[in-house]
């Protein structure tokens, strides 16, 4: 289970988040919603250890991780342009966290995760000889190889067009509940939202506004912004 | 709460030693040395600073002009058309640009010119030709061509549309030339001594004379300081003079060439054949000379007083490897510091590191013979010649490398720490990789900087450690038909030698010669 209590992160003596508090269960998915610049892409490299929190904590499993370097966190994070490695192969993309925890079989894990995505046989491609979407799930492949406790998810199909964020809406949902997987997502659409998670965390100007169900959100908005911005 | 980084500490320790006690101290010593002379104020130094300052002026400054003039035809030739042989001719005009200067003053003085102000004019433009022609013809192909033809409709003759739409536009790339071929010719050294006897002598060549020949350290330090503050004047005024002329308009993407018809035709061919026949004589007159004999046999002859002359390949093979090791390594180390850290501790350090470009290798070689005697004295070692190639030539590899670390996005390097890797992995599995390919562009640039440099090593190198081009410098200066002819010799190996590698870079990647 995550816990982030009371996160204040500035960067460049400029307060991007302010007193952020979120909990997320074990086997949940939370999709993080908010307007651009709001600081969600920022909360998600404060849980990876990218960037250092001013005050408040972050606990995995009830044990502080503040002080563990974002390289034994333990978590993954696809980032928002995908990050692929360039001078790597897909496989090699897919199978570098592997390589890291220096684990035996790699070949046939990174042939599994392709598999989970559903690029069998890819292995040996090219990155830059994919398309927007294959890439799209390379990078969900590459995030959920190593079988990481927490997996974050930043803007995942932001990059691609109308069609096929439809299409992989549903892919990428079935490939993260199948693995039965914790994770949080980050997006500033709705549907995308709703359609990837079972709960919702509304962010604004740095902080979290309200969390819940959509349903219990549209009952209940905390405020003015919140009804207009979700419905 | 700051943790200190000794993965960092590790990263910036060799090159902040290397370039502080090889480069910062010798210079500060200088400094030292020459303010005293200067203040002391003893008799005729002033009047001497000011006679060898003012010929190392006017030369510069006539180099350059004569340079522009000679380069204009195949400027306009590679810029407004394209023909048959183009990219040949570009790279055929860009030959003496990467000869080692002895190799270009042996060929003047093989064509019967030596000891004369043409000779040192004409070989500065010789050299730097190439400078002109393609940092110009590179924005020139580019302007959009209906700027010039708005201009013609609306009146203007095609002198007119040259002289106030193109050469205005141009002016940014002209002024780049002009102070890239002024430092190059206000900082010639190899070039003047070999062709100017003692008749005319730049600051360097004086520098040197003060130095090694009549040991007046004190007065080489001060003429060290004139020229140092001529060198930053001209990159002060250019960067100045870029800021108040920076135009911005819209470039086409790709070079804008057309045919040559009619007229035209003729021009370029008279323009292109004429510069490469031009370039093409001392060479030529070079290579046939160094065959009227029995001089490359004479190479491998012991000599009693300059040994084996062969003998210097050899030394030059070895400290150009060993010269290329430590430039490649520092090099790539503080290019990781400069991209791995933003704000001022890096700009500071890429501005040091830049220094050493600015700063002419005479001072390097001074500065080494003036400094080095502690804390140990290291002046008599064979070693001090690759580290002063080595100084030469990191800014190079510097600027080859920090480019392609900066294309790597943070998010690259931040997805592998994610997924598991420590910064030192993240390093050799991200950075490492990346960065070899153009480490290895770099890294020859280093060698074929290493195998010509002869300012800095005139100063470092003992007769037993002799390089290829103080072997040449000794062979000229010796009276006799036969030494001139082994000087001859020896300088077509050395170009030779340079050639095969420039070759190999060209084939790593083409163009990289045209961004100075």
């Amino acid at each position: 289970m995550l816990q982030v209590e009371n996160l204040d992160v500035v960067i460049d003596s400029k307060p991007i988040l302010e007193n952020v508090s979120l909990t997320v269960a074990d086997g949940e998915i939370v999709a993080v919603l908010g307007p651009s610049g709001s600081g969600k892409s920022t909360l998600l490299r404060a849980i990876a250890g990218l960037v250092e929190a001013a005050t408040g904590d972050i606990r995995w499993d009830g044990r502080s991780i503040a002080n563990v370097p974002t390289h034994r966190r333990g978590f993954g994070l696809m980032f928002q342009g995908y990050a692929l490695f360039p001078h790597m192969t897909v496989g090699e993309n897919v199978g570098f966290g592997l390589k890291m925890a220096g684990g035996d079989d790699i070949a046939d894990q990174v042939e599994e995760a392709l598999s989970w995505v559903g690029l069998e046989g890819f292995g040996s491609r090219q990155v830059e000889s994919l398309s927007g979407g294959e890439q799209q799930r390379v990078a969900l492949a590459r995030t959920l190889a190593p079988r990481p406790d927490l997996v974050m998810l930043d803007e995942p199909l932001g990059a691609l067009d109308r069609n096929l964020r439809q299409k992989l809406v549903t892919e990428t949902r079935e490939v993260l509940e199948e693995r039965d997987v914790t994770a949080i997502v980050v997006t500033h659409d709705r549907e995308e939202a709703v359609a990837m998670s079972n709960r919702l965390a509304l962010m604004r100007a740095g902080t979290i506004v309200q969390t819940g169900l959509l349903d219990e959100l549209l009952a209940d908005p905390a405020d003015q912004w919140v009804a207009e911005f979700i419905a | 709460m700051r943790r200190v980084r000794w993965g960092w500490v590790a990263v910036a320790a060799p090159p902040v030693i290397f370039i502080g006690y090889f480069f910062v101290y010798p210079l500060v010593r200088i400094l030292v040395l020459g303010l005293s002379e200067l203040s002391i104020g003893a008799s005729g130094v002033e009047a001497r600073l000011i006679r060898v300052g003012w010929f190392t002026l006017w030369q510069a400054a006539v180099s350059t002009v004569l340079t522009f003039i000679a380069a204009a035809p195949l400027t306009w030739a590679v810029s407004s058309y394209d023909f048959k042989g183009r990219r040949l001719a570009m790279a055929l005009a860009t030959v003496p640009f990467v000869l080692p200067t002895v190799v270009v003053g042996t060929a003047f003085v093989a064509l019967g010119w030596q000891e004369s102000i043409g000779a040192i004019l004409a070989a500065h433009v010789f050299f730097n030709v190439a400078v002109v022609v393609r940092t110009v013809s590179t924005l020139w192909s580019r302007i959009d061509p209906r700027m010039q033809e708005a201009a013609r409709v609306l009146g203007a003759s095609e002198w007119d549309v040259f002289r106030r739409i193109t050469l205005r536009l141009l002016r940014p790339a002209i002024a780049a030339a002009a102070s890239i071929v002024f430092l190059f010719t206000f900082t010639s050294f190899g070039v003047i001594l070999i062709l100017g006897g003692f008749r005319f002598a730049t600051l360097e060549v004086e520098i040197y004379r003060q130095a090694v020949t009549l040991f007046d350290l004190p007065l080489a330090a001060a003429l060290a300081i004139v020229q140092l503050l001529g060198v930053s004047g001209a990159l002060y005024w250019y960067s100045r003079y870029q800021e108040r002329t920076a135009v911005s308009w819209t470039l086409e993407r790709g070079a804008n060439l057309r045919r040559p018809k009619g007229r035209a035709r003729t021009g370029v061919l008279f323009a292109t054949l004429g510069t490469l026949i031009a370039l093409a004589i001392p060479l030529s007159m070079l290579v046939s000379r160094s065959f009227a004999g029995t001089y490359y046999q004479a190479l491998f002859r012991d000599d009693p007083v300059v040994g084996v002359p062969a003998q210097a390949a050899l030394n030059s093979l070895v400290f150009a490897v060993a010269a290329t090791l430590l430039a490649t390594i520092v090099g790539i180390l503080a290019a990781t510091v400069i991209t791995g850290h933003r704000g001022e501790l890096s700009r500071w350090f890429d501005l040091t590191l830049m220094l050493p470009l600015g700063t002419s290798a005479v001072t390097i070689g001074f500065g080494f013979i003036v400094a080095l005697d502690w804390p140990i004295d290291l002046r008599a070692t064979r070693w001090l010649v690759p580290a002063a190639h080595a100084l030469v030539a990191i800014p190079f590899v510097v600027r080859s490398t920090v480019p392609t670390l900066r294309s790597v996005p943070a998010e690259t390097r931040e997805a592998a720490r994610v997924l598991g890797a420590s910064p030192f992995r993240v390093w050799r599995e991200i950075d490492l990789p990346i960065v070899s390919r153009a480490g290895m562009v770099g890294a020859a640039f280093a060698f074929v900087i290493s195998l010509g440099e002869f300012g800095a090593t005139s100063f470092v190198a003992r007769p037993a450690s002799a390089t290829i081009p103080t072997m040449i410098f000794r062979l000229l200066s010796r009276p006799g038909q036969t030494s001139f002819g082994m000087a001859m010799a020896l300088s077509v190996v050395l170009a030779g030698l340079t050639a095969a590698v420039v070759l190999a870079i060209d084939r790593v990647r083409f163009g990289e010669l045209g961004s100075f």
